[in-house]
């Protein structure tokens, strides 16, 4: 919600009475929906089809908050072509039309909005931990697709150079068959949706379909910044598979009672791997992005089972 | 000077508006395209528009996106798309090409190596969708080396101040985009057209092309009063995609539809 708050609250002191945005595995959706129930604007969804289909939970929880859920069908039919999507609507309607973004990609100044509302994640991670333990944690893990919760969590951490940053993106079925959304780990610089990153795509500049269980992770692109952070050093990226997500996901609903999300569940397998070669003493704080509710129907399939 | 710059000069020496129509390069099929620049070219076209076709074609409607899907779908790549300039030129060496499209395959080719291909085959300018011109300072000076002109949109929104910096980054043309929405969608408001197309005339001495949303002789003749040349785009390509499946159909309808636009404009000397 933090980053819907923030933005909506510009589009209602810009006077914009019609709100768009785009959703992949419908976690946006959802929070754009209901900031707009709240502050009574109009409210209009894009998600491709195929993730229509596999987060059919969060779709009829836009529409209860009275969104119109908008399937599109071109492309791939998933994140990037709702994307798309959107930035057609938005040029069409501009004049009552405020486009609010979920992830830290898209033009400029969309990538520093983002990511300045998603702050307080890492602000509150950061005073938290100093309040609990006296001291800062050694490592942060967050899944990246767009990377909104990631830079969220990492960015006021950024000076705090003892602070490892792990940016885990979907490996999909495995980095080395291409079927996987990982452009930090195995894409190159390239130009989309009005940003320079790190992208998916083929010899020619034609962006690439992506794979991962998680909807909300199937990007060929990523946020601006983390291409930077790669770039310098400063955080790792890293990836897990869809069978290591999903391994991840059952530990934590397991051990803690928690049921993350398939994208954040990428995030939680990776500090289990990490975590192992650390010492006990040592702090690694997880991004529990998002809840898993949305994705039991995608995690009954995979075990055979019809709820 | 420019072919694009010599072409407009003339056209304007006349009293005529350019015809400007666009396909997209690998529609319905890449072994078709330089035929069908041909066509075009007989049918009255004064420069042609090649889009070159990428995977998420942003400011594109639903008639675009197909005809992309079409020519990558055969694996249209940009270079295959400047090889076929090079075959139009063969036989065609007066009608100036522009190639329109996305900038991720020009990146992906690279800059230089793209300008020296585009200019070698006989491409005179680029219109890039998602390169606003504060961006270009990288191609600017490659373009303008090898005297490829650099196009640019305006819209319905863009403000004067802004007008005035694309206008200074663009040589041939300035395209003036006549709604607000993305090809091929609502009919035009001629009036309204025609106010903002005399404003960006006094704001720059570039010609003015209009497109987005032409899609018949009456509209183009209205458009083309007001305007230095009119761009015909998804009306050609949904022709296309009507009869992609008949190369000798396609031919005639395409010229069927560009002809009485011609006829049309030409009337409007003044």
């Amino acid at each position: 919600m933090n980053n819907t708050i923030g933005q909506a609250l510009l589009a209602a002191f810009l006077g914009k009475k019609r709100i768009i945005a785009e959703t992949g595995a419908g976690q946006h959706g959802v929070a754009t929906a209901t900031v707009c129930a709240r502050l009574g604007l109009e409210c209009h969804v894009f998600m491709g089809a195929s993730d229509v289909k596999r987060q059919s939970l969060n779709v009829f929880r836009m529409k209860l908050l009275g969104a119109t859920v908008h399937a599109v069908e071109s492309g791939t039919k998933t994140l990037k072509d709702a994307m798309n999507d959107a930035m057609r609507d938005w040029v069409a309607n501009v004049d009552d039309t405020f486009y609010i973004i979920g992830t830290v990609a898209g033009p400029h100044p969309y990538p520093l909005l983002v990511r300045d509302f998603q702050s307080v994640i890492g602000r509150e991670t950061r005073r938290q931990c100093l309040e609990k333990t006296g001291k800062l944690p050694d490592a942060l893990v967050a899944c990246v697709g767009g990377g909104s919760n990631a830079i969220g969590m990492f960015y006021p951490f950024l000076s705090d150079e003892s602070v490892e940053l792990y940016g885990v993106e979907a490996g999909g079925l495995g980095i080395e068959t291409g079927q996987h959304a990982a452009p930090l780990c195995a894409g190159r610089p390239g130009v989309l949706h009005g940003n320079r990153t790190y992208l998916m795509e083929d010899e020619n500049g034609q962006i690439a379909g992506t794979h991962s269980v998680s909807a909300g992770l199937d990007y060929p692109g990523v946020g601006p910044e983390h291409s930077w952070l790669k770039d310098i050093g400063r955080a790792n990226y890293v990836s897990v598979t869809d069978d290591e997500a999903l391994a991840g996901f059952r530990t934590l609903t397991r051990v803690e009672g928690i049921m993350p999300a398939l994208e954040t569940s990428h995030a939680v397998a990776y500090a289990q791997k990490l975590a192992a070669g650390m010492d006990k003493d040592q702090i690694v704080v997880i991004n529990i992005s998002g809840r898993g509710d949305k994705d039991i129907h995608t995690v009954a399939e995979l075990d055979g089972i019809e709820i | 000077m420019s072919r694009i710059e010599g072409v407009l000069k003339s056209l304007k020496e006349q009293g005529r508006k350019a015809l400007i129509p666009y396909i997209t390069a690998g529609d319905p099929h890449p072994d078709q395209t330089v035929e069908l620049m041909h066509t075009l070219a007989a049918a009255g076209a004064d420069i042609i528009e090649l889009g070159v076709p990428f995977s998420d074609p942003m400011a594109d409607g639903p008639v675009i996106q197909l005809a992309c899907e079409r020519a990558l779908k055969h694996g249209t790549s940009l270079r295959q798309v400047i090889g076929m300039v090079r075959e139009f030129r063969k036989t065609d060496t007066k009608t100036p090409v522009v190639l329109m499209g996305y900038l991720n395959p020009m990146v992906a080719m690279g800059y230089r190596e793209f300008a020296d291909a585009a200019a070698q085959a006989g491409v005179d300018g680029v219109l890039t969708v998602d390169l606003p011109p504060e961006e270009a300072d990288e191609v600017a000076p490659l373009f303008a080396e090898r005297d490829l002109d650099p196009i640019f949109l305006l819209a319905p929104t863009t403000t004067d101040d802004r007008i005035r910096a694309i206008a200074e980054h663009s040589s041939g043309y300035v395209y003036y985009v006549s709604i607000k929405g993305v090809t091929g969608s609502a009919s035009i408001d001629v009036d309204e057209v025609a106010r903002k197309v005399a404003h960006v005339h006094e704001l720059t001495a570039l010609p003015v092309g209009v497109g987005f949303g032409i899609r018949d002789a009456k509209t183009a003749a209205a458009v083309g009063k007001v305007s230095d040349g009119v761009i015909v785009g998804s009306v050609l390509v949904n022709t296309i995609a009507e009869h992609q499946t008949d190369p000798a159909a396609l031919n005639q309808a395409l010229t069927d539809l560009l002809h009485p636009m011609r006829e049309a404009l030409d009337n409007q000397v003044t």
